[in-house]
């Protein structure tokens, strides 16, 4: 599941996971109908809309085994939400079944395909963000910061008030951009306190904000999506 | 172009809303102080559910014993306005905010009221009892210290425990010097002893205690309190009539279910295992009681609560009114109380305010969130906030509609034009094209290529002053990658504070099409494979 944005902003982020999943095994295939979970219209209030892209989301991924999102939001969307969007309705079924096998990439890796170790090289200084749908609606936590452990040379600074959100909220950030930017500055400036040199996240909406705003500021922090150190440290 | 097609009257709830939240963000000191507050809530709120063990297990058990009241409301309202009457008091049933206002004012016009002292409670905000009874000509007084700071201010409660949570020492004194009428220091306890001076005498020659309920327990007829201040007890003893006005979701079966509710509610509040006084007051004063009040009126305040009895909101009833979603809630830090222009603060006011009664034109609330959940891990009652929001969300987009199960009151008045309404009409046209995109990959492909084949246009509009020119503006990103500076219509709400990366040269898709297949072709089966 390589979201929207992962398809139109961020592909190689896509990319990359491709590349983790493909060195551990795992046969992937993207089926090409897919576009977007629905999750920007749910959550706007659109159900109808929210619907339709959900449909096209069930029949493209009908006879997937897994589908491994690289949006944690986007798995949640499919999680906690599908069985909503479809109550009552003919779909019900398949989405609580699509529900049942979806994951956000960290979870994938830690608790589907049980990874103890992962021959990653990567120096530097990072922090994370938990997204706020991946910490509270998928519960994924510790998993990405095992991941972080696995790493060889990667010194893992906890993010300050890493509970807190971004101030994305999807179209909250431009429907109410004044309390969306205070937000993220507040975001930006917990980020700088850790002195990283990097920003890793599993989430690239929230990292868009974060890195958007980081950027306006001047800041050199890179921000990029876990999978992208994995793949890029991979066998080093 | 435009930056709004339709820019909010100067007058109407939204733009209300849009200059307390764009003066609250401006205010720096402001902000300092609200993050603050909030981060030594949080802190005494996680000690005390640390302290309790297991908290989830006492979450569930305050979520059971409000969800089995709601569901036999009817039941319990009966018994316990049986039991307030069988102990000597008397119950009225309010419909709406008039008839509870028209009912207290009565009582105080009969008994020549010249004096009343409050109690801070949430319901007589709501129904705007104090300018009814200023009415009638009384003097009305709020005791709880932060609402009688906000009352001396003339403001609305900022936060539902802390109705002046955002004032600082300095306004304060100013308020309680004025007051006074002396200059008092800028010191706490010498402020709180004036205002104690004050309130004292209010007590003592008070002929009305107007006070809330936290809770009523149907098997008894009581009403229960639980304060920390004392003005509580001061209220509902001192004078001769004492009346309690509450909303009709208030109560509780018996003393047994109240267990967890008072065990959660100064944990999730304060962060406190007690409160200082939890008062348990049961019919006026008896024969060879040492105080209390000759006459006890139990308003109980329907105001839009029954209408959402039954419906996908019910949730929102179990509410206990601790004021822990809004010490969680990021938004509500940022944009201040006095966003919400409702008595109901934070996470639990974006969802109950658009819904009662007398809120029309609160249609944005439900979407001052960035659906984080932050509040529905804070909240003690387990009320499904972000879930109702999202409902909320729902039937704001769908406008009125006959569904009985639709919001009640937030739908916009048929003709009321589009000020009230939250949803420009534009962003119904943008999800309409979102869904034809969303559900047809060629359509977006083509958006796609379109998108990619504006970048060097995009690119070519670099180096325009940023300061006149309305146009986009690019720069490299860091990476390489370009960034959009500055872009026109909705974008700019993004790109005003800041970047946005453009399309990639190729998305994902596409590369994926162009990646080398070792010989199994795309629709093969995607089963995993062994290692
Ligand atoms: S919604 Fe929950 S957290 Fe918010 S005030 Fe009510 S009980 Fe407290």
């Amino acid at each position: 599941m390589i979201t929207c944005l992962g398809d139109a902003l961020y592909p190689q982020v896509g990319v990359a996971a491709v590349k983790v999943m493909e060195a551990l095994g795992v046969e992937v295939d993207f089926p090409p109908s897919q576009v977007c979970c629905g999750q920007p219209a749910f959550n706007s209030g659109y159900r109808e809309e929210a619907r339709a892209a959900a449909r096209a989301y069930l029949k493209a991924f009908a006879v997937s085994e897994h589908v491994v999102s690289i949006s944690g939001s986007c798995a949640a969307m499919v999680r906690r939400h599908y069985p909503v969007l479809f109550e009552g309705l003919t779909e019900e079924a398949e989405a609580r079944a699509l529900a049942a096998r979806t994951w956000e990439f960290s979870q994938f890796l830690t608790d589907v395909m049980d990874v103890t170790e992962l021959p990653v090289r990567h120096k530097a200084r990072v922090t994370f963000h938990h997204s706020c749908h991946t910490r509270r609606l998928l519960g994924v936590v510790e998993q990405p910061e095992r991941l972080l452990g696995m790493v060889e040379g990667l010194e893992y600074v906890p993010l300050p008030r890493a509970e807190e959100c971004c101030g994305f909220g999807g179209t909250f950030a431009v429907k109410m951009p004044v309390i969306s930017s205070s937000l993220v500055d507040d975001k930006v400036d917990h980020v700088l306190e850790t002195g990283a040199d990097e920003l890793l996240g599993l989430d690239m909406s929230c990292l868009m904000n974060i890195g958007g705003r980081l950027s306006r500021r001047g800041a050199g922090v890179r921000v990029r999506h876990l999978a992208e150190v994995l793949a890029e440290g991979w066998g080093r | 172009m435009r930056r709004r097609s339709r820019p909010p009257a100067a007058d109407t709830p939204r733009a209300r809303f849009d200059a307390v939240a764009r003066a609250t963000v401006a205010d720096r000191p402001l902000h300092e102080w609200l993050d603050n507050y909030q981060a030594v809530q949080q802190g005494w709120h996680r000690w005390a559910h640390d302290d309790l063990g297991d908290a989830e297990e006492w979450r569930d058990a305050v979520a059971a014993v409000r969800r089995h009241t709601l569901a036999h409301l009817d039941r319990y309202l009966a018994e316990f306005a049986a039991n307030v009457e069988r102990a000597g008091g008397h119950v009225f049933f309010a419909a709406d905010a008039e008839e509870a206002r028209e009912y207290v004012a009565d009582v105080a016009r009969r008994k020549g009221v010249r004096r009343v002292v409050k109690a801070k409670s949430m319901v007589s905000e709501e129904i705007g009892l104090d300018a009814a009874l200023a009415a009638t000509g009384a003097e009305v007084t709020e005791t709880d210290l932060g609402a009688y700071i906000a009352q001396l201010a003339g403001e609305r409660p900022y936060h539902i425990t802390g109705p002046a949570v955002h004032m600082r020492l300095p306004r304060i004194r100013e308020i309680l010097s004025r007051a006074a009428g002396e200059d008092l220091p800028e010191e706490p306890d010498a402020l709180a002893a004036s205002a104690r001076r004050t309130l004292r005498d209010r007590f003592l020659t008070a002929d009305l205690g107007v006070s809330g309920a936290n809770f009523g327990v149907a098997s008894t007829g009581t009403v229960v309190l639980v304060t920390n201040e004392g003005n509580g007890r001061m209220t509902t003893t001192l004078p001769p009539t004492h009346v309690v006005v509450m909303g009709m979701e208030r109560l509780v079966p018996d003393w047994r279910s109240l267990e967890p509710l008072l065990v959660m509610l100064p944990r999730a509040g304060t962060g406190e295992r007690l409160t200082t006084y939890v008062s348990a007051i049961t019919g006026p004063r008896r024969e060879g009681d040492a105080d209390g009040p000759e006459e006890l009126h139990v308003v109980i305040v329907d105001n839009g609560r029954s209408r959402i009895l039954g419906t996908k909101y019910q949730a929102v009833l179990q509410c206990i009114r601790c004021g822990s979603c809004a010490d969680f809630c990021p938004v509500y830090r940022t944009m201040g109380g006095h966003a919400y222009d409702s008595v109901y603060t934070g996470p639990i006011g974006a969802v109950l305010a658009p819904l009662l009664d007398g809120s029309e034109g609160r249609e944005h609330l439900p979407f001052a969130s960035t659906l984080c959940g932050a509040c529905d891990d804070a909240c003690p009652a387990r009320v499904p906030l972000s879930d109702l929001l999202l409902e909320l969300r729902a039937d704001v987009v769908a406008g009125p509609s006959p569904d009985a199960n639709a919001a009640p009151s937030t739908v916009p008045a048929s003709g009321s034009g589009s000020s009230s309404a939250a949803e420009p009409r534009w962003w119904a046209l943008g999800f309409k094209g979102f869904a034809a995109v969303a559900t047809r990959r060629r359509l977006w492909d083509a958006a796609l290529c379109v998108a990619s084949g504006l970048r060097p246009i995009l690119r070519s509009a670099r180096g325009c002053d940023p300061g006149r020119c309305a146009a986009s503006r690019l720069e490299p990103g860091a990476s390489g990658r370009s960034r959009l500076l500055r872009a026109p219509g909705v974008v700019r709400a993004w790109t005003d504070a800041r970047d946005l990366p453009l399309p990639a040269p190729a998305s994902f898709a596409r590369l994926w099409r162009r990646r080398p297949r070792a010989g199994s072709p795309a629709s093969s089966s995607p089963a995993r494979r062994g290692r």
